[in-house]
């Protein structure tokens, strides 16, 4: 599987970017991105200047690009909590080499996703007494627990933390790895610092071992709570097109599908620049977009389970929205929506496609884009043609809108390309215990 | 920092794979010499068995974090929403038990999470900016150590040797650790 490396190569490979000079490529993406983080900046400071009147919601049309882009976000993030915690779990080695990446990804998105229902509140600088139970002297008036949307407050948080607490742990004895090996100053401070002292011990790795289980044990089912509570934002009220029990399990599958997309984009291009071809293997790819095949075909069983119930059910206003989803006003972002999510994910079937990179990279874009189209739909179709058509509306996004969610690609990808260049991107030690040297080699010294 | 004195001597045998590392624990237990502990670049499935560490009880720990979570989710969400200001919302009940088990869930969660990992930092005594204790710079990287605590060897530190040397360590050294913080509980 490893191509015949030993302990030293790997620690050798996957620290040479983070020992080395930046590339002038690395260089290159991460001026794009942060001249995208800067539009973003722009736009939330226009919106939060002149508030949100700046975004082309309507009295019909309340929630749009923000919500979408919100869930887009944490959906992404699903996957790298379930590449470390659920395939640790279920013992698949495989997962070793990309968890630490996955695991990344899941912080930097579920900090995008963030952004939206911070600044959709208008004053974020008030918003904690809104979304914390913390005392106040309007009083005291409290938060409401019975809101899903407070149950997300609480959802995503846990999760961030969680999953960085997991992250960093997981970082520790390779933090030291870079730590005993680096020559200057500032990193042997700043590695110093962050490897928390990290010796190598046998009594520290059995209860490393141990914890790392049970944070994957605990993270499993914080994982699919947290997107349950996502769904729960729509299924708990009484919209058409919302107010249905599929939701939890159709949107956990989703938002793994759509985390496995971008896991793929961001692997594809690792693995290429930094040529980790022997430790994020073809197999590696593979797996993967047999994971989205799986989770992509959910998805299309869900989406036909909904249009089966909607006729099923007999309910005039249920069966309306559907119909409406798919050959309203905004047919297009249906049909987007079902060939990147359901067609065009099927032809990873065929293992030409799955090993070739330029193919999995033109999909795992597919994936991600049908996802986004998959929250707009969910969102904006459902609510524009609502119970009084005099009240029906369209809604179109302003340039704030885009550019604030361009802003959050901006942010995902500065952090991703910062973690590129000063963390080591895959996990040495856990690829180090793929390795079998055999007993008779120790003799060479 | 307290003054007195943890200095220890250790007797250190250098392996270059986890197999060597393993047969010369066996062989020196097999002589009666304890080994200290053993220090690698990576976990080593089975060397708690044969060092014959406890159980750790940090699973306990992390339930009873847990559960404190769980409570004080509860007492929260019940304290705002019946004793401090209940709201008749369409004339339901203030106490609505299924609302509020998301709240719950995800503190138990979070409790028991973080519970558990400073509990581990605190009783491996990691923390940031520490001074490690390294026995060989290369542990980290491809190097795997075996440290046998002097006072175990009662003056005839020659048989140990041999043992590390004949179950291939390719180098054997000594090394003085003091050093309150190295000696985890």
């Amino acid at each position: 599987m490893l191509g015949g490396l030993n302990y030293h190569d790997v620690t050798e490979g996957v620290l040479r970017p983070l020992e080395n000079k930046p590339a002038k490529l690395w260089m290159l993406a991460m001026m794009i991105s942060m001249t995208a983080l800067g539009i973003g900046l722009f736009c939330i400071g226009y919106a939060i200047w002149y508030g949100i009147g700046t975004w082309g919601l309507n009295k019909t049309v309340g929630w749009a690009f923000d919500i979408t882009d919100f869930v887009f976000w944490v959906g992404i993030g699903h996957a790298g909590t379930l590449i470390s915690a659920i395939l640790l779990l279920f013992r698949q080695t495989w997962r070793n080499s990309i968890n630490r990446a996955a695991e990344a990804m899941t912080i930097f998105a579920v900090i995008c996703a963030a952004i939206f229902p911070m600044i959709h509140m208008g004053r974020p600088w008030l918003g904690a007494f809104w979304v914390f139970p913390l005392p106040n002297t309007r009083g005291p008036l409290w938060v409401n627990f019975n809101s899903p949307l407070l149950w997300d407050v609480f959802a995503i948080s846990t999760y961030f933390s969680v999953s960085l607490v997991f992250w960093y742990l997981g970082l520790v004895p390779d933090f030291a790895s870079v730590r005993d090996r680096a020559k200057n100053k500032i990193a042997k401070m700043v590695y110093g610092g962050l490897s928390l002292g990290w010796n190598g011990s046998a009594k520290t790795w059995y209860r490393f071992e141990l914890v790392s289980l049970i944070l994957a044990g605990v993270s499993t089912p914080l994982v699919l709570s947290v997107h349950t509570i996502v769904s729960m934002d729509f299924a708990t009220s009484v919209i058409p097109g919302w107010h249905t029990t599929i939701f939890p399990p159709y949107f956990v599958a989703g938002a793994i599908f759509s985390g496995f997309g971008m896991v793929q984009t961001l692997l594809v291009v690792t693995r290429k620049v930094y040529k980790l071809e022997n430790m994020i293997t073809m197999n590696h790819m593979e797996a993967m977009a047999k994971i989205v095949i799986l989770t992509g075909s959910l998805v299309g069983i869900a989406y036909g389970t909904e249009f089966f119930i909607a006729w099923y059910s007999g309910n005039h206003f249920e069966s309306f929205a559907f119909v409406n989803r798919a050959f309203g006003p905004y047919w297009w972002s249906y049909w987007i929506m079902i060939s990147c999510n359901v067609i065009s994910p099927q032809l990873f079937w065929i293992k030409k496609i799955r090993t070739s990179m330029l193919a999995t990279f033109i999909l795992s874009i597919f994936v991600n884009i049908g996802m986004w189209f998959e929250r707009f739909v969910i969102i904006v179709t459902s609510l524009h043609r609502d119970y009084l058509p005099s009240s029906w509306a369209m809604y179109t996004p302003t340039w704030i809108e885009i550019g604030t969610f361009v802003g959050t690609f901006g942010i995902f990808f500065t952090f991703f390309f910062a973690f590129a260049k000063f963390f080591p991107v895959v996990n040495m030690f856990e690829v180090k215990t793929l390795i079998h040297i055999p007993h008779n080699q120790q003799d060479e010294h | 920092m307290s003054t007195e004195n943890h200095s220890v001597k250790f007797l250190l045998g250098k392996f270059k794979t986890p197999a060597a590392l393993s047969s010369s624990v066996t062989a020196l237990q097999s002589e009666g010499i304890k080994v200290y502990d053993v220090y690698s670049p990576f976990p080593i499935h089975g060397m708690e068995k044969l060092l014959g560490f406890k159980r750790s009880r940090l699973t306990v720990a992390s339930f009873f974090f847990g559960l404190t979570g769980m409570l004080c989710a509860i007492l929260l969400q019940v304290f705002m929403l019946v004793w401090d200001w209940p709201m008749d919302i369409g004339g339901k009940p203030f106490f609505q038990g299924p609302a509020l088990v998301p709240v719950t869930f995800e503190l138990t969660v979070l409790f028991a999470a973080f519970g558990m990992v400073f509990t581990f930092l605190f009783v491996n005594k990691l923390f940031p900016w520490k001074t490690p204790v390294l026995f060989d710079q290369r542990i980290t990287d491809d190097v795997f150590v075996l440290a046998i605590d002097q006072k175990q060897l009662k003056g005839n530190p020659t048989s140990a040797r041999e043992i590390l040397l004949h179950s291939g360590a390719y180098e054997v050294a000594e090394q003085e650790v003091n050093d309150p913080y190295f000696d985890v509980f």
